[in-house]
């Protein structure tokens, strides 16, 4: 992409009047609140842009037409960056579709020798569609993922089908469901097995998540009467204003009302514990981000100037980096909060 | 001009203009009989306050309680279910009255 092809991207992405509306900085110093990086206990590798869906939401903009994919020096130097770093503790591979990448269970298997915690934000279906593009089947991923202790992380907006359908597609509930209870054959969400599912849930429109706790608790007894499933935990997010989801805001005429609620619902604690001060999110061509949402708005963290990429990793020039905000970020600071991991407060 | 323009509901608080003492106290009773968990949940709360909006017809707390009833976990399921025994309700009170009606009937030495 040429420089000014992508600096043309950049300002389509963030459109500066908004974030003078929606300004983070000014609501951070109002609060008198810094947010500088704690630790990177978590590298996240988002692998691929390639998925077998193409879900109203997604903040990657993943569909099956997307072609971007991490090649396998990339990979290797994300395990190489894992084994030079024992505070690292954690692998996050997402996507897309992770299991997409052709160099995806390499990946894993390396990470898990390594000792690392290794998480997947698996989309379930993949399981039973395959690869949209060459029409392999991903129906080994429960076993695979059993056999290596994968933590698997999976979105579910709704214990029933209407609102998972309508954010993800037709028929996306029933295939699901087959896919949670395959996880689930393999020992996932039992207790004792050791093998962690957690689900994922954003709400459908242009509105904040449910408490989680009660959230988890409906998930629970609804999926186990009508379906006999079984998870661990319930992770809610709130849907970011960015891309896809941002363009249906705006169609709706519902963008500045949506921005409103969020800056209104600023949680100061919530803020405390937003996801970039303790990660850093890879690229597929290997560039570094605070965040899985900067990187899709190609927001790069630059040290001394440069751009960092796993290839100029530099643990210490991170730590002491200052993270990129922008009007998105309210997302992740209103009410509960909301991280890869849920709520934050 | 629209007598219903969803962005006079923001303007709630602007009625304290001449007693804003006797609106604080409303708006502290709102709150904490809507806005908490109690015996009820916030949700069935939530359902409940959704029901009367529609039975008054108030335009400002439909959008207000299907925007709370999504945020506290119902789903459109639920929330039809809670206008069906409002709508219910409303048919049941309008055709108890035809007991009046029956009475009325009697006194005329119709019945």
């Amino acid at each position: 992409m040429s420089q000014a092809h992508a600096l043309k991207r950049k300002i389509e992405a963030i459109d500066q009047s908004d974030e003078i509306k929606y300004d983070f900085y000014k609501t951070l110093g109002d609060k008198r609140q810094e947010l500088p990086p704690l630790s990177i206990d978590t590298l996240q590798v988002n692998v691929t842009r390639l998925c077998n869906q193409s879900c109203v939401h997604c903040h990657v903009d993943a569909s099956p037409r997307r072609t971007e994919q991490m090649d396998l020096d990339t990979a290797n130097r994300c395990l190489e960056i894992l084994g030079e770093h024992d505070q690292i503790k954690n692998l996050d591979i997402t996507g897309g579709a992770p299991e997409l990448n052709p160099h995806f269970d390499r990946l894993v298997r390396e990470a898990v020798k390594l000792g690392k915690r290794v998480m997947v934000r698996h989309n379930l279906t993949v399981t039973i569609d395959g690869n949209p593009v060459t029409g392999e089947s991903k129906s080994y991923l429960p076993r695979f993922y059993a056999e290596n202790g994968v933590e698997v992380i999976s979105s579910l907006p709704y214990y029933q089908e209407y609102f998972t359908d309508k954010q993800r597609g037709k028929g996306v509930f029933e295939k699901s469901i087959r896919a949670i209870l395959m996880l689930n054959a393999e020992g996932y969400g039992r207790d004792g097995s050791g093998l962690v599912l957690n689900f994922v849930y954003n709400p459908v429109g242009a509105f904040l998540p449910a408490p989680e706790k009660s959230l988890e608790t409906d998930f629970k007894r609804e999926l186990l009467r009508k379906h006999g499933i079984v998870f661990n935990n319930l992770y809610t997010i709130t849907n970011m204003p960015i891309n896809r989801f941002k363009q249906q805001l705006k169609k709706l005429g519902a963008y500045d009302e949506y921005m409103t609620k969020l800056v209104n619902a600023y949680n100061p604690a919530a803020a405390e514990g937003v996801m970039c001060r303790s990660l850093v999110s890879v690229g597929y061509d290997g560039r570094v981000y605070d965040c899985d949402f900067n990187q899709m708005l190609d927001l790069e963290i630059r040290v001394n100037g440069k751009p960092m990429t796993v290839f100029n990793f530099d643990y210490e020039g991170l730590i002491k980096r200052r993270i990129i905000f922008a009007s998105h970020c309210f997302g992740c600071t209103a009410g509960a909060g909301s991280s890869c991991g849920g709520a934050t407060a | 001009m629209d007598y219903y323009d969803p962005k006079d509901l923001k303007r709630f608080s602007e009625i304290g203009k001449f007693g804003q003492e006797l609106m604080k106290k409303f708006f502290d009773y709102y709150n904490a009989a809507t806005g908490e968990d109690g015996a009820l949940t916030k949700r069935e709360k939530a359902l409940i306050a959704l029901a009367v909006a529609h039975v008054k017809k108030c335009p400002y707390c439909i959008d207000a309680y299907t925007t709370q009833c999504l945020e506290t976990g119902a789903d459109p399921e639920q929330m039809t279910e809670a206008l069906h025994v409002a709508a219910s309700m409303e048919a049941g009170i309008t055709l108890i009255h035809g007991i009046q009606m029956h009475n009325a009937l009697e006194k005329q030495g119709a019945l």
